[in-house]
């Protein structure tokens, strides 16, 4: 999970990385509010910042200055509401204005490629730093960072140095990457990045403005983080679905798909696409993974959640039956049918049926004498998938 | 031969007495795989019966090496006991430590891998991945044995279901070794160290290598496969419609920014001459067509 700027301001205060103060306001009132209170540190001046997940928000307008809580607040009903690539805009983050003097970058993150943790530092920030690691490489320096020994004094020092920090700045610098791996392992982080770190016009070193992603795996032992979810994002059939325990994702197709493991999902999707292409570009609906074991619960909690959505004109269910063999998998989608006729759901759209695997002949066989309304049964997923494009193209 | 698992393999089970654990024991030996014991601290000393067979719990996986000749781990421990159950495998320096487990945390896997490089005896494979199979011989993990046969096909996957959809294409030609990978963003097993243990591997003729979005993996073991490998290889790539910043169900398989793209990987494994199906069920014909013109 992405977290905003205003809630990695907070994660870096809690673990004592220097940071200016701040507060999140989501009406131009709560701007003012919180402006009366940081403007003096501002020395009279605050910032308010659009909160959105996606760069380039300062370009757009989404960042204004402001002298007095009346231009705060006018500022922020200015900011709120506005589209910036696409993200409305529910929240800013009002700040105190800081007098900078140089600006520096620093992050560290999980590199899958190696399987262990990176430290990126440069003397130069304030730019994005993939147009910076293109332009000029070597003013960026990576320092590969063991899982198990972190990072301590000594190698934040190091990080500091080979990031080319000014000599006047570097143990302060080095303080904070110590802070910054702080948050990065006590709150189960994927990415700590700083940008701009900065030295103020005083000679203070500050992190300024922070992105931060969190591990969702560890969320049973981070209390607090599922609060950090954004629930103005959140697609109402993903939230319905989560609130399911549904592995789902809202895609813009006409396919609803439901299918049992991650990868042989993924799959469907993009042979439906593949299939969709001979029937005008249709294309899947969503992602849902119900898992191995298929049960009749499930099946129909998931088919639920997909005939809910009003862009679905058929449904594919593409089902491999290993452990749970196919006639267990076919009995499923049978009281699957009579669960959603128990809660008064129709079944509105064609469900198009592949089942393959362990006992696929009875599975099929069973569907077939229960002549279920609206099914009907294609034997291989590439047949099925052109089946359920053609039926939701129609 | 196969690669890391054979008939002699034997395996104790972390966590046997969990539900999970249990049930896939039971599967194991049915398949005819040596289980010989379990570990779970609070159950040492008793056995867990597996349809008539006795099988001994140890605290330890220490202990349960000592006192069996178990080679293989396979551990089913929940996500929040997960990396001390790996650490502990890994301490007691077993060869083969398959972590079945789902949802562990990044920093932990992170972790007992790190310690499994530093200690050089131990192989980890997965997280959250369904384990390997030597069809016929052993099986160490979920796989459904019944779906396919022994034969000279090996197979590499991010994939649990699409192992077995594929397993299941081919079940009349055979594999010699299929292994899951598991789809977390750090694991112990890549492509690329299956790559190498099968085209060493004289009962593998041809490999199959299913690959997802996320990480560059694929793409780099596109480039192992043009220096190293001189056996056919046919890959598959799912996740070309996943929109970017979607984690879609395996906590790797994200697509960010230009980065992990299926398209991306799809052609780097083309480009080294790996032919890559459109669908399952294309890149098992391609594989067929392999097998049967040799």
């Amino acid at each position: 999970m992405d977290l905003f700027e205003y809630q990695a301001r907070d994660l870096f205060e809690k673990h004592g990385v220097p940071v200016l103060g701040g507060a999140v306001a989501e009406t131009p009132e709560e701007a003012r509010a919180a402006a009366e209170r940081l403007l003096p540190e501002g020395g009279g001046k605050v910032v308010v910042k659009a909160q959105v997940k996606v760069g380039g928000r300062g370009k757009a307008g989404g960042v204004k200055l402001a002298s007095s809580v009346e231009e705060a607040e006018q500022v922020a009903s200015q900011i709120l509401g506005m589209d910036i690539k696409g993200h409305t805009v529910h929240r800013v983050m009002i700040a105190p204005a800081a007098a900078i003097a140089e600006e520096y970058y620093f992050s560290v993150l999980l590199d899958r490629a190696n399987r262990t943790y990176l430290a990126m530092a440069s003397r130069e920030g304030g730019v994005e730093i993939e147009q910076l690691a293109v332009e000029k490489p070597e003013a960026l320096a990576r320092i590969a960072v063991d899982a198990l020994e972190g990072i301590d004094d000594a190698k934040a020092r190091e990080i500091a140095e080979q990031g080319g920090f000014p000599e006047d700045v570097r143990d302060q610098v080095a303080a904070a990457i110590v802070k910054l791996w702080d948050v990065f392992v006590a709150e189960d982080a994927t990415l700590v990045e700083v940008n701009p770190l900065v030295k103020t016009a005083d000679g203070r070193v500050v992190a300024l403005d922070g992105k931060v992603t969190l591990d969702g795996n560890a969320d049973f032992r981070q209390a607090e983080h599922p609060g950090l979810e954004d629930e103005f994002s959140a697609d109402p059939l993903e939230a319905k679905a989560k609130a399911k325990d549904l592995n789902y994702v809202k895609l813009d197709g006409a396919v609803g798909i439901i299918g049992n493991g991650a990868g042989l999902v993924m799959s469907t999707l993009d042979v439906v696409a593949y299939a969709g292409e001979a029937h005008g570009g249709v294309k899947p609906a969503n992602f849902l993974d119900i898992g191995g074991g298929a049960s009749a619960e499930v099946m129909a909690n998931g088919l639920e959640i997909i005939l809910g959505d009003p862009d679905v004109k058929s449904v594919f269910v593409n089902v491999f039956g290993g452990i749970t063999a196919c006639d267990a998998v076919a009995n499923g989608i049978v009281q699957a049918f009579g669960l959603l006729q128990e809660r008064g759901d129709e079944i509105t759209h064609p469900l198009v049926v592949r089942l393959d695997g362990n006992n696929a002949d009875e599975g099929r066989r069973i569907l077939t004498e229960a002549a279920l309304p609206l099914l009907e049964q294609v034997d291989t997923m590439d047949g099925a998938a052109a089946r359920a494009a053609e039926l939701a193209a129609k | 031969m196969a690669i890391w698992l054979t008939e002699n393999s034997t395996i104790i089970v972390q966590g046997i007495t969990g539900s999970e654990g249990t049930k896939h024991t039971r599967r194991m030996v049915a398949s005819g795989t040596q289980v010989v014991g379990g570990v779970n601290p609070r159950k040492a000393g008793t056995t867990v019966d597996v349809d008539g067979t006795s099988v001994p719990v140890f605290a330890t996986v220490s202990e349960a090496m000592k006192e069996t000749d178990a080679n293989v781990s396979v551990a089913f421990v929940p996500p929040a006991f997960a990396k001390d159950a790996v650490l502990e495998a890994v301490d007691a320096a077993i060869p083969l430590c398959v972590v079945i487990t789902e949802g562990i945390p990044v920093h932990d896997s992170a972790a007992f891998y790190q310690r499994a490089v530093n200690a050089g005896t131990t192989r980890i494979i997965g997280p959250n991945c369904p384990g390997l199979i030597s069809p016929g011989r052993s099986n160490a993990g979920i796989i459904p044995a019944d779906i396919t046969k022994a034969g000279r096909i090996g197979l590499v996957s991010k994939s649990g279901t699409l192992t077995y959809q594929m397993m299941y294409e081919l079940r009349d030609i055979g594999f010699s070794t299929a292994v899951g990978i598991g789809g977390d963003p750090v694991i112990g097993t890549t492509h690329i160290d299956c790559l190498e243990a099968f085209e060493a591997d004289p009962e593998t003729d041809a490999i199959v290598m299913i690959g997802e979005i996320g990480g560059d993996a694929e793409e780099r073991a596109a480039a192992y496969i043009k220096d190293h490998v001189t056996k056919p290889v046919v890959g598959y790539v799912a996740g070309f419609t996943a929109p970017e910043g979607k984690t879609m169900g395996h906590a790797g398989a994200i697509v960010s920014g230009s980065s992990g793209t299926a398209q991306a990987k799809q052609d780097a494994l083309e480009a080294v001459g790996v032919k890559v199906g459109r669908t399952p069920s294309e890149t098992a014909r391609l594989m067929r067509e392999i097998m049967t013109s040799r």
